[in-house]
């Protein structure tokens, strides 16, 4: 399949899910067990996108200015910058310590 | 409805999530084009998919190497949270007809945060629908505008726009790690991911960091209070 065509089907996945809670009788999605499913699954499958974004370079695992840029991230939330400036400062972290000739 | 719109402490909150969520398209439209994904894919994906963390999750997992077919898994897998919104949103609103079909399109973590804030019913409509609306709108046009700047950018690496996915998807994480057990759980699935790079093909460690969640979820340690708190 091209990207396209996953790009449609993810997209209408993603209506479905969105549609279902209006059309699932409460009783079936409020239970604790859903709940609880929904919070972990969001919770780890964000983490794993953090890893693989900071330190997977194709099949192996690298140490390169992703990191700077995920230290720096953690101080400015630590801090609670806004998400934007959040990205920014990761960005320019990024780009300064390949600038300054690492990663 | 209508009477007092900017008197509303809904609408007034709606507007400013929607600014701070709207801006952010920029990051998402520019980091959409860097990992290779066109102008028009990038835009469908906002208009169409509209929900930040599985739009990220989708490109993230292209950038990293991964096929179609498991980002389109990971972004859905990331999306399930949006018909547990729909359910209390429905609750909340019962909106009718048409407009339970836009309603579900603009079910995201922000409008259902909003909306669920308010305790007077008609205040939860107006905040869902502001936020809603409004981040739909200004998402839209700022993943535009970051999708055309990214573009004529270059080399996405020399102006860091990696390190921009990594304190996105960090800064998307961040909030949800109040309990203990939501962060033991990002360490167990993010360890989990790291061991499984090396062996498995790109894009497959986040599923394999999706499995390790729904077991965690059925055996993990948890209390489900801790469940509950997790929810906004």
């Amino acid at each position: 399949m091209t990207v396209w065509a996953w790009i449609l089907l993810a997209c209408v996945a993603a209506y479905a899910l969105k549609l279902s809670g209006y059309l699932v009788p409460d009783r079936v999605l409020q239970q604790p067990a859903m709940t609880r499913l929904t919070m972990v699954l969001t919770v780890g499958l964000l983490a794993a996108l953090v890893v693989t974004n900071t330190f997977a370079h194709g099949q192996g695992l690298v140490l390169d200015a992703r990191l700077v840029a995920l230290g720096v991230a953690a101080l400015a939330l630590w801090v609670r910058a806004p998400f934007l400036l959040v990205v920014v400062l990761g960005a320019l972290a990024a780009a300064i310590t390949r600038l300054l000739g690492w990663g | 409805m209508l009477a007092s719109p900017l008197t509303s402490p809904a609408v007034r909150l709606g507007l400013s999530v929607s600014a701070a969520t709207g801006l952010y398209g920029i990051s998402f439209g520019a980091l959409s084009v860097a990992s290779g994904l066109s102008l028009l894919q990038t835009c469908a994906l906002s208009v169409l998919m509209f929900t930040g963390g599985s739009q990220f999750a989708f490109i993230g997992t292209i950038a990293g190497g991964g096929a179609g077919g498991t980002a389109a898994l990971a972004a859905t897998l990331l999306g399930v949270r949006n018909a547990v919104y729909g359910v209390s949103m429905n609750a909340l609103l019962r909106p009718r007809g048409w407009r339970r079909y836009v309603a579900a399109q603009v079910t995201i973590d922000e409008s259902t945060a909003v909306g669920s804030s308010r305790s007077d019913p008609g205040e939860t409509r107006r905040g869902f629908w502001t936020a809603g609306v409004g981040v739909f709108v200004l998402w839209n046009a700022f993943t535009l505008v970051g999708a055309l700047i990214g573009s004529s950018l270059g080399d996405p690496r020399a102006w860091g726009l990696d390190g921009a996915a990594v304190a996105a998807f960090l800064g998307l994480l961040w909030p949800r790690l109040r309990t203990r057990e939501a962060g033991s759980i990002a360490v167990v699935c993010g360890l989990a991911t790291a061991v499984a790079t090396p062996f498995v093909p790109a894009g497959i460690p986040i599923l394999v960091a999706a499995v390790v969640a729904v077991l965690w979820s059925l055996w993990g340690p948890g209390r489900p209070r801790g469940a509950k708190e997790e929810r906004r």
